[in-house]
């Protein structure tokens, strides 16, 4: 019988004698309290309570307005610093797409063997502190580094180039940092994609790259959306990456936020910066997933 | 002839390009980590690449380094305990809320799983606001609460992807054959989402274990957190002790991993 695990509460959908039904409100709803509960003080309250500081005019919390939000938006540093945040993103994911859309293709290709190696290459970032992998960066790109130490020994250059606190150097390490977002999902999507289309593109006469290009990118469109998503969202909160190895010269939304709640106090101001910035990460997001869905859509088609 | 020449020529160009691509992001992933450990037995002072030679002064130096141990310490602690309230609460919502075509199910699991995308300092940010407006002062119990928020995603997605690939027949014949509803969780459901669990356990772990935005806001100046740590010393001088410990983190986390890909399946889980 089904009614050891038909649900306390009565449920019309589970009714007893429809045991196909019954998996499907398996476990009481209320299983979800603790968690619903703790959600609730600790996640929704914190965020209801920084809307409602963002709406204080005055840093010392007197009266209410919008000023905080006017100072933001009508300040062309602030919308500089929100502007390159969002321009930051972008950059990397474009750059992540790029190298991990082949590594992804290897990783489909390769015996069974080697995969479980390059898995574990593709984990390494994921699974190595974010401090660890932005200090390797400097390792890497400073002036003693090995990329200006191998110029130098190559005559490529006379001087040691200024790559850490640059802006291609902070793509590159983040990239790097975020790429097993990209190419785990990746993965994913191209393993799902039925071997014989690709043959069957093949045997009508098309070349490697328009097979590519005509059937493997459209089915494995939803893996590019759910990867890009992930890797944007990561790579513009990337808040360690981005003030180590983009130094102090360029100020992107985490720090912004940071330094004015920590250093100078203004707690209405680093709340509206806060909102801001959530809302600009939310509409980015919502913008990927309706993409999503559309590329499901068409790649079951 | 011409024709097979041209698709040689295809597939030659084709297979090229993603290898030559694929080998450049083999290498942007593993050169970082692998330079780390080879300079973390430098017998110099700075972290030059190639080292000038080899010693493990800098891991002899790690046994007397007593801030980095006490904030290593304290991110043990936070992370044990952060696993442990997400493995609990997230487990027990995950089974609520796991294929349930319910609207208030698919609700809450848009909301648990929402501090994913979220940037962590604005949430950091606004708990510090709640704390002090309760009149809770920060102490390891606040970062707990914190990092419980932003771990116990992992734990959600993991068990409740888990949770949707069960076969709901195992679940009738062991009513059925008059099992009892907890005997069936304890014999059935729970072994076969169990790689769920544990792989969302160890994310959970990892992420409070390296997490600094919750940690900026949430600690008080008594608690030092390793990464926290790390990053004060890195910004304010290049130091090698740092190296050590990072190439200690590498070991440890490498080893766990490799474990958690054997009896988990991780990175198919991370994929999810």
């Amino acid at each position: 019988m089904t009614v050891g695990y038909a649900p306390v509460a009565p449920d019309p959908v589970a009714a007893p004698g429809r045991p196909g039904r019954a998996w499907t409100a398996a476990y009481d709803i209320r299983l979800a309290l603790p968690l619903g509960a703790f959600f609730l003080v600790f996640f929704l309250a914190p965020l209801a309570l920084l809307v409602l500081v963002s709406f204080y005019a005055d840093p010392g919390m007197t009266r209410f307005g919008l000023d905080q939000y006017a100072r933001f938006l009508l300040d062309p540093f602030s919308l500089r610093v929100l502007g390159a945040t969002l321009w930051l993103g972008v950059e990397v994911t474009a750059l992540t797409l790029l190298l991990g859309l082949p590594l992804a293709l290897l990783l489909t290709w390769a015996p069974a063997r080697l995969r479980g190696l390059l898995t574990l290459i593709v984990l390494l970032p994921l699974l190595t502190s974010v401090v660890v992998r932005t200090f390797a960066w400097i390792v890497i790109l400073g002036r003693q580094g090995i990329v200006n130490a191998s110029l130098l020994a190559l005559g490529l250059t006379d001087t040691p180039l200024k790559l850490l606190y640059t802006e291609g150097g902070l793509v590159l390490a983040l990239a790097q940092v975020q790429m097993p977002l990209m190419v785990l999902p990746l993965v994913t999507a191209l393993s799902r994609i039925d071997p014989n289309l690709a043959d069957a593109s093949a045997a009508l006469g098309a070349g490697a790259w328009r097979t590519f290009l005509r059937v493997t990118l459209p089915l494995c469109l939803p893996g590019i959306v759910a990867g890009c998503l992930l890797t944007f969202a990561a790579a513009i909160t990337a808040f360690i990456t981005q003030s180590l190895i983009g130094g102090g010269q360029m100020l992107f939304m985490p720090m912004y936020l940071y330094q004015q709640a920590s250093s100078l106090n203004n707690w209405p101001f680093a709340a509206a910066i806060a909102i801001v910035f959530l809302v600009a990460v939310l509409a980015c997001v919502t913008v990927f997933n309706l993409v999503g869905r559309l590329s499901r859509g068409y790649a079951q088609a | 002839m011409k024709t097979s020449m041209r698709r040689d020529f295809d597939w030659f160009s084709f297979h090229g390009t993603v290898l030559l691509l694929a080998g450049f992001c083999l290498v942007l992933l593993a050169a970082p980590t692998v330079i780390v450990v080879v300079v973390s037995f430098t017998n110099g002072f700075s972290l030059r690449f190639p080292p000038p030679g080899y010693s493990l002064r800098w891991y002899a130096a790690l046994a007397e380094a007593e801030q980095l141990r006490a904030a290593a310490w304290n991110s043990l602690v936070v992370g044990g305990w952060t696993t442990l309230l997400s493995v609990v609460m997230g487990t027990a919502a995950a089974l609520a809320i796991a294929r349930s075509p319910r609207l208030s199910a698919r609700l809450l699991d848009s909301l648990f799983l929402s501090p994913l995308v979220l940037p962590a300092l604005a949430f950091g940010l606004a708990a510090l606001m709640l704390f002090s407006l309760a009149g809770i002062p920060v102490s390891p119990l606040t970062l707990v609460l914190g990092h419980t928020v932003v771990c116990v995603p992992f734990v959600v997605r993991t068990t409740v992807a888990a949770l949707s690939q069960m076969d709901p027949v195992l679940l009738e014949s062991s009513t059925s054959l008059g099992a009892s509803r907890l005997y069936t969780f304890r014999r059935v459901t729970l072994p076969l989402i169990r790689p769920g669990i544990l792989a969302g356990g160890f994310i959970a772990f990892m992420s409070s274990f390296d997490n600094v935005p919750v940690s900026l806001f949430l600690r008080d100046a008594a608690t030092d957190m390793l990464p926290i740590r790390m990053w004060q010393d890195l910004e304010g001088r290049l130091d090698v002790t740092v190296a050590a410990a990072s190439s200690l983190l590498i070991l440890v986390t490498v080893v766990l991993a490799v474990v958690m890909e054997r009896v988990a399946g991780l990175s198919r889980r991370l994929a999810g």
